[in-house]
């Protein structure tokens, strides 16, 4: 008998946070300026500088405290984290350690364990072959990244496959987006997520040895690199072996993980209290001030989209975890020109994402009016979905009204009068063998006979009817 | 020029505001008495005297010297190391631009043991400063370049830091006042840190009234140090005349049965007590049961602390960096043991011991709770006691070269001064008389924020011990 095993997933998502300065200085955030331009002697750890914690850095971890649902501590404290790395010009990292902003939550159906803040390292470029410090001829550092606000966010080990962390992420990224927190854009290394994996045989409740999976810059290279890490780890628990705990970098170009010779897997990072600031003391203030700007979040406009317009879960989500595809739906219920909201979201989701993809749709040719008007004629069987798609195909393409498209392009649903009937007989005429097997009982023939009516009505005949006409002209 | 040495920086001020003695003049008088220094006190001495506008203020162009590790601008602060030799900090600390505005510029900088680390100024790295009281003698660490410079009258008054003691143990070996107040009353911005929740500037000063006035030029709340506090009131000149009704509380645990006292401190400091009680005060002894923990706690907490605050010397951004053939690890060690001294050495080990995982609880989280414990018997004790008082250190001005070879002798130096530190309360040390012909100081250690009361009760008895410090500020500059 095979053991079949369940991966259990947590990530550590790093979210640079968009205030005006850095954590612990005035400097202002760095979008690409010149390297080393925007610092000054806090920031590059110069003796006797102090740090000052950013107030609105705090406001943030508040907002994100409150949506992700976690319990705000009263007092909250920084630590140093102790370790050498020319990205760290302190020598230590101004982190949290066991009294964070922010404990527990959740977010959908993830539990949150913790969010706490600190600071970014410096970003390091090392010269020469390997890309790495170890061999590189020279490696020089920018402090503009260096300080910027973080904001790090763990959860509990509540993920069950990689498909799932990604779904989740992009729930967390909507989120973060929503409360105006943070660009969370991956490849610019304004949201950044580690993994961490194990595996046990099915029906087990305690935990494996995991593996931390580090730095993955896209949705798309997570859920690969954690599928890899998965099937990496099953391989060796069948082949007798066992899952060391290690940190591995995942390759997307090749697919492969690498272990990482890391600076930090057997560190003792000798935290302790940073003297230099004193206890976040959390008022109610504070906190009031923090619910009245928490904007409706994906989760919530999600159970909002199901109850208010009786969709499904999975469409509600799709709408409200991409936050122009859930504004861009309700512009176009809010149009009036459609009753039925469960129609506009399934084509919202359906084929104008498959025209537009990542885009949003707010920037497309097609206004919410004309996507309302268009599934209206659809509801009303004055268009054929089929009919409807193409005319969508003119919407995307050159904007417009689509009563006057349908109009302009002869698209309008034919009835079912001697015209249809005409296009029947010609399908009959045109597919003998189609009606021989149809009249031997084979049902799935008859859709040659329908696709040549469609093509011969540029999809405006009712596929329904055209069935009706063909047993009844055949005598069936 | 003996008028001007021997006047009090308060004087000196009074003398340049009524037009009798130019600013400029008293400058350059300074200026060439720290050039002239024998006693190796100083690091930098200005090259030449500033015009008489740039020195307006009510300190009224008195110039100071301050301790190397306080930050001023385009000038050396090398913090007594190697490490940071040739460092010129674009920024100045808030406590040097509060008093440079006040009127007081800056003339020299002082030599100190190396990051603070040091009871004997023996451990700077630009060599030992001298005694004028005895130039066989250490002047007291680590602030020993500025007391020295003070008691051989070539600084008016100077900046000091005290971590564990090292503005009021060195004040006490070189017969001048040096007062440390509460901690988060001055602005630690721009001090070099040795250890971050200890570190409080403070000065050294000839007399009670110029540690008043100086002191009142520094405090307050400075928005780059969040440590640092809104100061309650503002500190005026002291007036006390006598101490009548003024409770002293004598610590039985740090008085009583201590060994290493010398006969001469304590013989000074009962004298100084019936001083006090002819002056109408009255002398109890009180207990501080977690005081004789004080040390062990300290010389766990600090270097933790420094352990850490020392991490940014590493040869990456500025001072010394020595190269490692190619590896980073490598340039971190050299430029590390080539840079630092043996006594910070020494400590940035043991607080990395102290830190790490698996030892933590037992050294470090131990410690602060002996702290806590120590801050809470000085609570109860004021509660009986207006001030605590002690000798400042146990011992004189010992030789040099008599405690480099067995640091806990040294460390011992503290003893009485530690727990003041560790509970972050105001103490002042002022000369209370001699012991073989070298100063003897006394404590006199208050609530947080009491520091008027201090100076009150301070000036009093420097009124009534009318110590005689004019030998020493006739050594030591040529
Ligand atoms: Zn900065």
């Amino acid at each position: 008998m095979t053991t079949s095993y369940e991966p259990v997933i947590g990530l550590e998502i790093h979210v640079q946070l968009s205030t005006k300065t850095k954590m612990f200085c005035a400097c202002e955030l760095s979008f690409g300026e010149q390297p080393n331009s925007r610092t000054c002697p806090v920031c590059l750890g110069m003796p006797g500088t102090l740090p000052v914690v950013n107030a609105r850095a705090i406001d943030f971890g508040l907002l994100i405290g409150l949506a992700l649902g976690s319990e705000i501590a009263p007092r909250s404290i920084f630590h140093r984290k102790n370790y050498f790395y020319p990205d760290l010009p302190k020598g230590y990292q101004i982190s949290q350690f066991d009294i964070p902003l922010c404990l527990g939550g959740r977010l959908g159906e993830v539990a949150i364990h913790r969010v706490h803040l600190e600071e970014d390292a410096a970003k390091l470029t090392h010269q020469g072959t390997s890309g790495r410090i170890n061999d590189a001829d020279s490696s020089v550092v920018d402090f503009n990244r260096g300080g910027t606000p973080l904001v790090e966010i763990v959860t509990e080990p509540d993920i069950y496959s990689a498909a799932q962390a990604r779904e989740w992420l992009t729930l967390l990224r909507t989120t973060l987006r929503q409360l105006g927190v943070s660009d969370v854009n991956m490849e610019e290394g304004s949201l950044r997520c580690d993994a961490n994996i194990s595996i046990r045989p099915v029906g087990e409740t305690t935990l494996g040895t995991k593996t931390e999976l580090k730095n993955m810059n896209s949705f798309r290279f997570i859920e690969r690199g954690i599928d890899a890490e998965i099937a990496r780890q099953v391989a060796l628990v069948e082949a007798g072996q066992t899952v060391a705990q290690e940190t591995l970098h995942f390759d997307p170009a090749s697919g492969t993980l690498t272990s990482l010779r890391s600076k930090e897997d057997s560190h003792d990072y000798r935290y302790f209290p940073e003297p230099d600031l004193v206890p976040i003391v959390v008022t109610q203030a504070m906190l009031a001030q923090a619910h009245a700007a928490l904007p409706e979040l994906p989760a919530q406009r999600a159970q909002r989209f199901e109850l208010d317009f009786a969709l499904t879960a999975e469409i509600a989500r799709m709408l409200a975890f991409r936050t122009e595809l859930g504004d861009y739906f309700e512009a176009a219920v809010g149009s009036r020109d459609c009753d039925d909201p469960a129609a506009i979201a399934s084509w919202v989701t359906g084929e104008l994402v498959a025209r537009l993809g990542d885009g949003d749709p707010g920037d497309s040719k097609v206004t919410p009016q004309a996507l309302s008007k268009l599934v209206g004629l659809v509801s009303t069987k004055q268009l054929t979905s089929g009919a409807g798609k193409s005319v969508l195909d003119r919407l995307v393409a050159d904007g417009g009204d689509p009563a006057a498209v349908m109009e302009s392009e002869g698209l309008a649903a034919m009835d079912s009068g001697d015209e249809l009937a005409e296009a029947v007989a010609d399908a009959i005429a045109a597919n003998p063998d189609a009606v021989a097997k149809l009249r031997d009982g084979k049902e799935q023939a008859i859709g040659a006979l329908i696709g040549h009516v469609m093509r011969e009505t540029k999809g405006r005949a009712d596929g329904g009817e055209v069935t009706r006409l063909v047993r009844e002209q055949l005598g069936l | 020029m003996s008028e001007i040495l021997d006047l009090t920086a308060a004087a000196a001020g009074a003398a340049v505001r009524s037009g009798e003695l130019g600013a400029s003049e008293l400058f350059e008088f300074y200026r060439q008495r720290a050039q002239d220094d024998q006693l190796n006190a100083f690091t930098w001495v200005a090259e030449a005297t500033p015009g008489e506008a740039a020195i307006d203020g009510p300190l009224s162009g008195v110039p100071l010297a301050v301790k190397d590790l306080f930050c001023t601008k385009g000038i050396v602060s090398q913090s007594g190391s190697r490490i940071l030799e040739g460092f010129r900090p674009p920024y100045s600390a808030t406590v040097v631009e509060q008093l440079e505005n006040a009127g007081a510029p800056l003339f020299a900088k002082t030599n100190q043991d190396e990051f603070a680390m040091g009871s004997s100024n023996e451990n700077s790295a630009f060599g030992p400063v001298f005694n004028p009281w005895d130039v066989t003698r250490v002047p007291g660490g680590s602030s020993g370049g500025s007391a020295a410079a003070v008691a051989a009258g070539s600084a008016p008054w100077a900046l000091g830091t005290d971590t564990g003691g090292s503005i009021r143990q060195p004040a006490s070996f070189c017969g001048i006042v040096g007062l440390k107040p509460t901690y988060g009353a001055v602005s630690r911005y721009g001090m070099i840190a040795f250890a971050s929740s200890l570190d409080q500037a403070g000065v050294l000063t000839r007399d009670v009234t110029d540690a008043a006035l100086l002191l009142s030029e520094m405090v307050g709340r400075d928005p780059r140090d969040s440590t640092s506090l809104e100061y309650p009131g503002s500190l005026v000149l002291p007036t006390g005349r006598d101490l009548s009704g003024i409770r002293l509380g004598v610590p039985e645990e740090l008085t009583e049965g201590v060994e290493g006292i010398e006969p001469g401190v304590r013989a000074v400091f009962d004298d100084a007590l019936r001083t006090a009680e002819s002056m109408g005060a009255t002398v109890e002894t009180c207990r501080l049961p977690h005081a004789p923990h004080a040390l062990s706690a300290y010389y766990l907490i600090a270097p933790a602390e420094a352990s850490a605050n020392l991490s940014r010397y590493d040869g990456v951004r500025f001072g010394l960096r020595v190269e490692g053939d190619g590896d980073l690890k490598e340039m971190y060690e050299r430029t590390r043991s080539a840079g630092f001294g043996p006594e910070v050495k020494r400590r940035i080990m043991l607080g990395t011991y102290a830190l790490s995982s698996g030892y933590y609880d037992a050294y470090y989280g131990r410690a602060q709770r002996v702290r806590t414990k120590i801050a809470e018997d000085f609570n109860t004790a004021f509660e009986s006691f207006d001030f605590i008082v002690t000798p400042t250190s146990p011992s004189v001005a010992f030789k040099l070269g008599a405690r480099t070879a067995d640091p806990l002798a040294m460390y011992l130096s503290d003893y009485f001064t530690v727990p003041m530190s560790l509970a972050g309360i105001p103490a002042i040390s002022i000369p209370a008389g001699l012991s073989e012909g070298l100063p003897v100081g006394l404590q006199i250690a208050g609530p947080a924020f009491s520091e008027q009361r201090i100076l009150e009760a301070a000036y009093a008895l420097e009124g009534a011990f009318a110590f005689d410090a004019s030998g020493a500020r006739r050594s030591g500059s040529k």
